[in-house]
């Protein structure tokens, strides 16, 4: 009886590490917030970004660069409230056409959407936080 | 006695299914001029179709072009401006697919009018277009007086209207209209509709067989 109760246990365990396992490594909150961000962003950014964030010639960037998202990630939530003004550079690419800001978009919002951005097309697993949102944009620079 | 009805029926759909299969033609569009004029004795009536009267504007090489640039040509036209944030990016997006399918083909050419009169002069109409990666004649972007480039719209058929409650301060259709050799309205295509792009590529090919 002991050693069939041990059995189970051991089958439980067993079963619930290939299920963790199964999973990708995205979180139900990451994956929750991609979904609401795919909203905002055909809304707001498919236009010029295009559908799968390819952008387009070199009027409008690709938001596909793993590398520009790690290094500016202070910056994204900046970019997207407030728009650019200055010539960026992304994979290698100048950029110099201006882009209007978003300030009808809720912090939440920004963070839904960065989080698809990042996920979606940036190889990025982790969730762009209401949070973080809130603590980049009180350091932009206007 | 059904037997036969049957059987004419059926030799009916085969001519009917026979002549569908045959090359399509497409439509002349706008609203005709019905001429009544006498020919020996006998009234007959000709229906005229609308077409694009003269032009010149200016292109983004700081050149005029007229209408004769497009003589013995296909073409397709829209219009946008370069700062516009809504559905130009999509309808460009699409008509560069056509033209880079088209690149070289002396048979068809892309005429794009910025609506933007103020802003849009031929500098900035290089810079979108060589941005957007356009890199020959083939594809001109064009700017002229706001009579003018509006009083065009209306004759390919396409809403434009400078309006400050809009984003980027211009309202304007997203349609693509395609022009015949003699200038008359041969289609038009929601720009930002992916099947309506098919559709224009599909029309392209139909009109070009009418000059082979």
């Amino acid at each position: 009886m002991r050693h069939f109760a041990l059995f189970v246990i051991l089958l439980l365990v067993t079963f619930l590490a290939y299920l963790s396992s199964c999973q990708s490594n995205i979180s139900i909150q990451t994956a929750q917030y991609a979904v609401n961000g795919q909203k905002v962003y055909k809304a707001h950014c498919e236009n010029c970004h295009g559908g799968k964030g390819e952008g387009l010639g070199t009027l409008y960037p690709p938001l596909t660069d793993k590398n520009f998202f790690a290094e500016n990630r202070k910056k994204l939530a900046c970019i997207v409230r407030h728009g650019l003004q200055e010539e960026i550079e992304v994979s290698g690419q100048k950029y110099d056409q201006p882009m209007p800001g978003n300030t009808m978009l809720t912090d939440l919002d920004i963070a839904y959407v960065l989080t698809y951005i990042t996920t979606r097309f940036g190889g990025i697993d982790s969730t762009y936080t209401h949070e973080e949102v809130k603590s980049a944009l009180a350091d932009c620079r206007p | 006695m059904l037997k036969n009805k049957l059987t004419i029926l059926f030799i009916l759909g085969l001519l009917l299914s026979a002549c569908q299969s045959g090359q399509k033609r497409l439509p002349f569009i706008g609203e005709p001029d019905i001429v009544k004029k006498v020919v020996d004795g006998k009234t007959i009536t000709d229906t005229i179709y609308p077409t694009i009267p003269p032009f010149q504007f200016l292109n983004q090489d700081s050149t005029l072009i007229t209408e004769r640039f497009f003589d013995s040509k296909i073409y397709v036209t829209n219009f946008f401006f370069t700062h516009c944030p809504s559905i130009c990016p999509t309808m460009q997006r699409n008509l560069l697919e056509v033209y880079k399918k088209y690149k070289n083909d002396d048979r068809i050419a892309f005429l794009s009018h910025s609506i933007d009169f103020k802003y849009d002069q031929p500098s900035v109409l290089k810079k979108y277009a060589t941005n957007l990666g356009v890199d020959n004649d083939q594809w001109q972007f064009v700017t002229g007086s706001k009579a003018d480039i509006y009083g065009m719209s209306d004759r390919y058929l396409v809403f434009t209207n400078e309006d400050a409650n809009v984003p980027g301060g211009y309202d304007h259709a997203s349609f693509l209209v395609l022009i015949d050799h003699d200038k008359h309205i041969r289609g038009t295509y929601d720009g930002t509709n992916p099947e309506h792009i098919q559709d224009l590529l599909r029309d392209i090919e139909i009109l070009l067989q009418e000059y082979k």
